[in-house]
């Protein structure tokens, strides 16, 4: 799960991680009185929105005045912003933050992930701030400092203090580095984080240092003991579709090929999505029906794919463990009584027979398959068949 | 011979009077598994499925000598249950549980070791469908019968893609020895490399076959090893080749985030460590067919 620039700040400032002052603001008058209510001569107004490169895509403006202000809020909020992380479809922008410009020195990077390698929480720091990590590590290597988190202990002030003279900082920026960064290691730590990155995190001409930007990522299953985080959820960032999958227990995601999936397990799904790549066809989507695929769940399916404009026909693949494919099968009759497209199933595993049956003898145009290659087969040709007509 | 577990595994059950546990615990007695008790905190000293409940690992492992245990617990226990397990000295747990914090799992992974290395429990899972020696015993919850005994081992993160591989395997007559799902999470109690070691060394074990996906550098550190220690054929395959990058492939740890974690990259890189590479997930079977003419 993400959150927006102004939450993280929020979180990350309740450890101790300093932040330029700012608010948030839903329309151009509210960001005008933000900008009166924290003072000063320069603004920046930052689109709020769930993909980073957002400077270099224009939703970034830099106001000198209250006029200046109310128009820049007024050009982006509304607006699609397309940066390198949004895909090509941008992302429109829905809230404004609105902070106190402060003049830098330097700019530096901080980055935090849960390094699956190691197995164990990864702090990064760069001087070359303001350049994307991966530009930074493709241009500067050297310029990386790194140190691993024993979770036994966790992070240590050595390891900070080293990583911030490193950075060349002189010392009394290195104590407000260190703060920072033990700050954004606690914040990693007791919210259940996957990513924390201040880029950048940059040092003013009286020594303090401050997070300019920040971006975190969270652990979707942790959230059940994080309620605070859960509550940032931003509804209007994430797919509508998936998130009505999450409601009935599926996993979903669109992809933009013409054979709808449903299917049990995620290992099995992506392979009979590589099989229908094979066999010379493209999948709609990805969706994982889960264990318990009762027939509630295999109706959401149907109507989450068939959702999909561009699905031209659907494969149910099944390999029955804990599930009976007669139950299974069960369910898929009742959701395919009106089916537009063409519908291939195939069953296999606890009770297969029995579920064959069902399906050859329910009169509906359902093709069965009996191997994953026939399946893919038997679907592309389906899909080709109805593209046709 | 097998790996992991055989009929002689004394196992316990973590968890043992919920629900699922109930269930799977039957079919794993029905298939011939040792399950000589079980642990659910708060009604030690009850019986279910006419095997005695404890109340701690430790209780269990005194009255029983249980060296296995298998755990069905929920997420925000599970971290714990393991941590247990482990203290009380068993050899070997499977953690069935989908949605454990990958935190919890970083600090069970750290914790297990401040064993040392001959005593140091092996963790499998979580979100996984657990381990099955074929004929022998199972700890999981997966259909039993499409597995047949035979040479071959299996370690897979997928389950149900597990399941395809050992039905395409049986389709064409050929068994296995011992199946290991490892799960579909970020962080794993052990890996595909720790379970090629062991299949390494078993007699039985002609040929190894491992099923991973997007995501993740595990894949291409067991290839490397396989190329340098290993002289039992190896097949490999890697699910998610049409999957978009950054999207999270149901499994938490499927999700192409770093370079080489794509199946296309890692397919090459297994192919170049001398692995035989699946060409389609329809050839499962036939490719372990042909691994096992290599090994003769």
């Amino acid at each position: 799960m993400d959150i927006h620039e102004y939450q993280a700040k929020e979180l990350l400032s309740g450890f101790g991680v300093s932040v330029p002052p700012g608010g948030v603001a839903y329309s151009p008058e509210q960001a005008v009185y933000v900008a009166t209510e924290l003072g000063g001569w320069h603004w920046a107004i930052k689109a709020q929105i769930h993909a980073g490169g957002r400077g270099k895509a224009g939703g970034v403006r830099l106001c000198r005045t209250y006029q200046e202000v109310a128009t820049a809020a007024k050009s982006l909020l509304g607006a699609t912003l397309v940066t390198s992380q949004t895909g090509p479809a941008g992302k429109v922008v829905h809230r404004l933050y609105v902070e106190k410009a402060e003049p830098f020195v330097r700019q530096l990077y901080l980055g935090l992930v849960l390094d699956r390698k190691i197995e164990r929480i990864r702090v990064i720091a760069s001087p070359e701030g303001g350049m994307e990590i991966e530009e930074i590590a493709q241009s500067k290597p050297e310029s990386l400092r790194q140190e691993q988190v024993d979770p036994a202990v966790g992070l240590q002030a050595f390891q900070a203090r080293e990583l911030a003279f490193g950075l060349g900082l002189n010392i009394k920026q290195v104590s407000q580095a260190v703060t920072a960064i033990m700050g954004c290691y606690r914040a990693f730590r007791d919210l259940d984080a996957t990513m924390v990155e201040i880029n950048p995190l940059v040092v003013t001409k009286d020594d303090r240092v401050l997070a300019l930007d920040a971006k975190m990522s969270f652990d979707d299953n942790a959230m059940f003991r994080r309620p605070k985080v859960t509550e940032m959820r931003d509804a209007a960032e994430e797919d509508s579709r998936e998130a009505r999958a999450s409601e009935f227990g599926l996993n979903y995601v669109g992809l933009t090929g013409n054979i709808g999936c449903i299917i049990n397990g995620a290992g099995l799904a992506m392979a009979t999505m590589d099989m229908i790549k094979h066999a010379g066809g493209e999948p709609a989507n990805f969706l994982d029906v889960g264990g318990g695929a009762s027939p509630e769940r295999v109706a959401a399916a149907f109507n989450l794919v068939l959702s999909d404009q561009n699905v031209q026909a659907i494969l149910v693949n099944i390999f029955a463990g804990i599930n009976r494919c007669d139950w299974v099968a069960q369910g898929v009759v009742q959701a395919a009584k009106d089916l537009r497209v063409p519908l291939v199933v195939r069953l296999a595993g606890t009770n297969v027979e029995e579920g064959r049956r069902i399906i050859r003898d329910c009169g509906l145009p359902i093709i069965p398959a009996d191997s994953l290659a026939e399946a893919a087969q038997t679907v592309v040709a389906a899909a080709r068949h109805g593209a046709r007509q | 011979m097998s790996i992991l577990i055989d009929a002689t595994t004394p196992v316990i059950v973590q968890g043992f009077t919920g629900d699922k546990a109930t269930f799977h615990a039957r079919q794993m007695i029905d298939y011939g598994t040792k399950v000589v008790g079980g642990v659910t905190p708060g009604k030690g000293g009850q019986s279910h499925l006419g095997r005695p409940v404890f109340n701690t690992v430790k209780d269990a492992v005194k009255a029983t000598a249980a060296q296995a245990s298998i755990a069905f617990v929920p997420p925000p226990y599970a971290a714990d249950a393991l941590m247990e397990a482990a203290d009380a000295g068993l050899r070997l747990v499977c953690i069935i549980t989908d949605g454990i914090p990958a935190q919890d799992m970083m600090r069970v992974k750290r914790y297990l070791r401040r064993y040392p290395k001959e005593r140091r429990t092996t963790v499998v899972g979580p979100n996984c469908a657990g381990i099955i020696s074929a004929d022998k015993a199972m700890l999981g919850i997966m259909p039993s019968n499409i597995y047949i005994r035979g040479n071959v081992g299996v370690v897979s993160r997928s389950g149900t893609l597990g399941y395809e591989a050992g039905a395409q395997m049986k389709a064409l007559g050929i068994g296995i020895t011992t199946s290991v799902g490892i799960g579909g999470d970020p962080i794993n109690g052990s890996s595909f490399l720790d379970h090629l070691m062991l299949f390494e060394e078993d007699p039985e074990t002609k040929a190894v076959i491992i099923i991973g996906e997007i995501g993740g550098p595990q894949e291409s550190e067991a290839a490397k090893w396989v190329k340098e220690n290993m002289t039992k054929p190896v097949v490999g395959y890697v699910a998610g080749l049409t999957a978009p990058k950054g999207r999270r492939m149901g499994h938490a740890g499927a999700i192409i985030s770093a370079e080489g974690d794509s199946a296309a990259e890692k397919s090459e890189i297994m192919r170049s460590y001398g692995l035989l590479v699946v060409p389609s997930a329809a050839e499962i079977g036939a490719t372990v067919a042909q691994a096992l003419g290599r090994a003769g």
